[in-house]
């Protein structure tokens, strides 16, 4: 086996890594005041899901932001990669009847 | 049962002076906490008792009639003035010390504050119903710190078990009534602290339990630190720290 510090031949070589123990990573979301949903605020590490939740209250609603929290592990969420942006988003740019902008909504409808 | 200005004043500040040294005390971890979510989170543990302090002493203040303001009362006395229990200015030791001064005090808080939300001083009923609501979190989150900690690895449980050890024989002076105590028992205007000891006992022995660590045998407590007759040597240090700035610089403001 080759060493990866060719320069230094004579240097051992460390074979087994002392082992990291890192909390996991979460991803938090907070449901503001006045929202409807809840939106991505950022990320934290935290050992358990009852921690992760707290930490993000300490974190994230110091300012009073959040009525609701929801925390994710974020290796349990799959993301899209970005090379494929083009087969995934272009083919609907030139299609701009998709937007329903072409219809008067009825004012007793409200907000949509 | 009348209870003299004089003597409310000194109850009062029992109560800032517990949460101003805590509070002090835990924001020494500013910048130093072992996560970054810790550091926030002791922080806000922090402020929310420097809040509580401008609340008690605030009203100290008042009751005295002297032209004093709460920041007067926190900067300008010297220790022997100071009526806070000794467990609060304990050193912060490691992060499991802290956090086991922490719950052995909030547990204590919650019980206390519940019991002062029925004060016949509407004055004290109306802080109390406002800080019980940050001192609620601050259980929990210090509780479920022990238990993580306690039932954790071997390294952290044997931590966990000699911050308790160190730190349970401070317990008793919070519980302890001396004669002013009695006194605001009898006005209604707090509660009998030995009626809280049960409910406290049960609180800790359940948290312990799950956090798999041995409440130390033998009752002895240290007292004199809400009596203002002894209080440890910390302390003293501690206000060098604290009030430096008005000492050097007398009516320094922003």
């Amino acid at each position: 086996m080759s060493s990866p510090n060719s320069a230094y031949p004579d240097t051992p070589e460390q074979t087994t890594k002392p082992k990291r123990h890192e909390w996991p990573l979460w991803e938090v979301f907070i449901r503001g005041q006045h929202g409807m949903s809840h939106r991505h605020v950022g990320s934290l590490h935290a050992p358990d899901a009852e921690m992760a939740i707290k930490n993000a209250r300490d974190v994230y609603t110091r300012r009073n932001e959040g009525v609701s929290i929801w925390v994710v592990e974020a290796r349990h969420i799959s993301a899209s990669s970005p090379s494929d942006k083009g087969p995934l988003y272009e083919p609907s740019e030139s299609k701009v009847y998709r937007h329903p902008t072409f219809f008067d909504i009825p004012e007793d409808v409200g907000a949509m | 049962m009348s209870v003299s200005s004089d003597q409310l004043f000194e109850f009062l500040c029992r109560m800032g002076d517990n949460t101003l040294v805590l509070g002090h005390r835990v924001s020494e971890w500013c910048g130093h906490a072992p996560v970054l979510e810790e550091d926030i989170a002791l922080a806000n543990t922090a402020l929310d008792l420097i809040g509580q302090t401008q609340m008690w002493l605030g009203l100290a203040a008042e009751v005295e009639g002297k032209g004093r303001s709460a920041d007067d009362l926190a900067m300008l006395r010297d220790v022997w003035d100071f009526r806070n229990v000794l467990l609060v200015e304990q050193p912060n030791g490691d992060f499991g010390q802290t956090l086991m001064r922490q719950f052995l005090f909030d547990a204590w808080h919650l019980a206390m504050l519940k019991a002062l939300m029925q004060s016949s001083e509407p004055r004290i009923a109306e802080i109390a119903a406002k800080a019980i609501k940050e001192v609620q979190y601050h259980v929990e989150r210090s509780a479920d710190t022990v238990i993580g900690l306690g039932d954790g690895t071997s390294e952290s449980h044997r931590r966990m078990q000699a911050a308790l050890d160190l730190l349970y024989p401070y317990v008793g002076e919070m519980f302890v009534p001396d004669a002013l105590d009695d006194l605001m028992a009898e006005a209604g205007i707090a509660p009998d602290l030995a009626a809280l000891r049960g409910g406290y006992d049960a609180h800790v022995g359940q948290v312990m339990a799950e956090a798999t660590l041995t409440l130390p045998e033998g009752g002895f407590a240290h007292k004199g630190g809400k009596s203002g007759f002894q209080h440890s040597e910390h302390l003293g240090h501690m206000l060098t720290q604290m009030q430096w700035m008005q000492r050097a610089y007398p009516g320094a403001s922003w």
